[in-house]
């Protein structure tokens, strides 16, 4: 297995080496060197606001394909409720549920359910008073990655809860083996997603069997195809939803908080803003907030780097469509297992040596190799920042001389020394012999 | 004082907004060193509450940190009012903060308690009109 297999990738040949990723990223995780960027596997958290930022579209997110459904004998789709927004003319979420089945899915299941089962256990567990406060919702993967590199002491804060994705593919699972009579492994379980971070993080749960999923397909590929075949043309619209607005408003950003039921809950989207609410958790500055979502999407899940329609328009849309009533129904069975069976681990992939006298010895040379820059964080070097290319020096990835303004120094003193030596005179000709 | 690295930093006491970037500049140094969540966390808050006094009361200050594989210590000076009552000082729920300081939602009392609850040992130097010195030393190993 690779251990830091990962959705998100470069497109070598698209790569124009420009800067413009660089910035974007919240861990420091890409690099250019050699004319094209890298990333560096142990820190990406797979946020996508590299896809979103590149202007030659050299930064992808990898799928699994449609065809992949050929592999089983009876297929669910899994919708994520961000879905539901990106059609301009659907007057039901019915309606868009029985469309995916044109796809070739036997039968779909909304995340929605088990997103509305993950708002119920919250609320119970807040009101046991056995959680730590403020208490962080585990919902996005890329958040809970960040949180296992920049934040380990908030991992306790983390609601022990499995994802709505994942709660719901092991009912999908369930309820087609009782309709078929299948075996578990003949169903075929595929989430369409808006964020690369799900595919990955379905990677890595495959690999230790604690995932219900078997692909995950983008949410803009599954809507080209239907657009394609003109499958939003539906004869006869099926009763398919079930899912109330606890569940299916998790897409947008406060639909998760306020199902939540806490009073002081506040609801927090986009990489950055997420950055910073995490390190004011840190500082103990928030003691007084119960329940944070915590998005690493701007909107929320309809702003995942996979999706068609722009944020605002599909948030509309999706509060629009959803039904009142169902909140208190349960949509997924009693007795189906909603606590996590993996927890977060700290990942220290920001230590300069996993020795501890090792690393002073090279914070000292990076704070004295960081004094000799020109703290403009232009990027030119191909490290984000001035620091980070101290911090690269140290670990052995770059050179003093990637610095073009150190660079441009050194030449200068280069030529001052040439002249200096051309301009001495020649020592006068001596015949050895006289 | 000795120590291996050191770093100096100047707490601006006209910004309210910026009390926190040095704790948050010496959380990254010692999560670059590897030293353990629960280090980092006991240092960064206690640095915080630090931060948010010097700018509360002493119109801001100096803060240096000095780092040794088995050892930190951080030296918060101020040249403040100083403090008059020290043992009040360290009772929770204890303040001299003004109520407008208090409206918007500092002045709690629980500073230099929580100075004290999270680092291993705390010495207060103070002097009326003359300003406060804060050592707070913190034992790495010792959790």
């Amino acid at each position: 297995m690779d251990k830091y297999w990962h959705s998100v990738r470069l497109e070598r040949e698209s790569c124009q080496g420009c800067t413009n990723c660089l910035k974007s990223c919240p861990t420091q995780a890409i690099r250019v060197q050699g004319k094209k960027a890298k990333v560096l596997k142990d820190r990406c958290i797979d946020c996508g606001e590299c896809i979103r930022k590149c202007p030659y579209h050299a930064k992808k997110a990898y799928t699994s394909s449609l065809s992949e459904l050929e592999k089983f004998k009876y297929n669910v789709a899994l919708i994520a409720p961000a879905f539901y927004g990106q059609f301009s003319k659907a007057e039901s979420i019915d309606e868009i549920l029985t469309a995916v089945l044109k796809l070739g899915f036997d039968d779909v299941f909304e995340v929605a359910a088990g997103a509305q089962a993950v708002s119920k256990k919250t609320k119970e567990l807040l009101d046991s008073g056995e959680l730590l406060k403020p208490t962080i919702s585990s919902a996005c993967p890329a958040v809970m990655k960040l949180i296992a590199i920049m934040f380990p002491g908030l991992i306790g804060n983390i609601i022990p809860l499995k994802s709505p994705m994942e709660i719901s593919a092991a009912e999908a699972r369930r309820l087609a083996t009782e309709k078929t009579g299948l075996k578990p492994s003949e169903i075929g379980i595929f989430f369409i997603s808006p964020c690369a971070a799900k595919m990955t993080a379905v990677y890595d749960d495959a690999e230790n069997g604690h995932t219900e999923v078997d692909g995950v397909l983008s949410i803009k590929d599954v809507v080209l195809v239907m657009a394609q075949h003109g499958f939003g043309k539906v004869e006869e619209i099926k009763p398919l939803s079930s899912a109330g607005r606890s569940g299916v408003l998790w897409a947008t950003t406060g639909g998760e908080a306020e199902s939540s039921g806490a009073k002081k809950h506040i609801a927090v989207s986009g990489i950055q803003n997420v950055i910073k609410v995490l390190a004011d958790i840190d500082d103990d500055k928030l003691s007084d907030i119960e329940f944070v979502e915590v998005l690493a999407c701007d909107g929320g899940c309809v702003g995942g780097p996979l999706v068609m329609e722009n944020p605002f328009v599909a948030s509309s849309r999706i509060k629009r469509l959803c039904h009142v009533e169902n909140d208190d129904v349960d949509l997924i069975s009693k007795d189906a297992e909603l606590f996590w069976d993996r927890p977060i681990i700290y990942r220290p992939v920001m230590n300069l040596d996993s020795d501890r006298m090792e690393a002073m010895k090279k914070a000292i040379r990076l704070e004295a190799l960081y004094e000799q820059f020109p703290k403009l964080d232009c990027g030119s070097c191909g490290s984000p920042t001035c620091r980070a290319l101290a911090e690269d020096i140290v670990r052995g990835y770059a050179v003093e001389t990637d610095c073009v303004f150190l660079l441009r120094e050194r030449v200068r003193e280069l030529t001052r020394q040439m002249v200096e030596l051309e301009g001495k005179e020649h020592r006068p000709d001596s015949d050895p012999e006289e | 004082m000795d120590a291996l690295m050191k770093y100096h930093y100047v707490v601006d006491g006209s910004d309210f907004t910026r009390a926190g970037e040095t704790s948050s500049s010496v959380k990254k140094i010692l999560r670059s060193m590897g030293f353990s969540p629960e280090t980092i966390r006991r240092v960064a808050i206690a640095m915080y509450e630090g931060e948010i006094n010097m700018v509360i009361h002493a119109n801001g200050g100096t803060i240096d940190a000095y780092i040794d594989p088995d050892k930190i210590t951080i030296v918060m000076a101020d040249t403040g009012p100083g403090i008059k009552d020290i043992s009040l000082a360290m009772q929770e729920g204890y303040s001299t903060a003004t109520s407008r300081i208090r409206e918007l939602g500092f002045g709690a009392g629980m500073g230099i308690p929580n100075m004290k609850k999270y680092s291993d040992e705390m010495d207060i130097d103070t002097k009326i009109g003359v300003g406060t010195t804060l050592t707070l030393t913190f034992y790495p190993d010792n959790e």
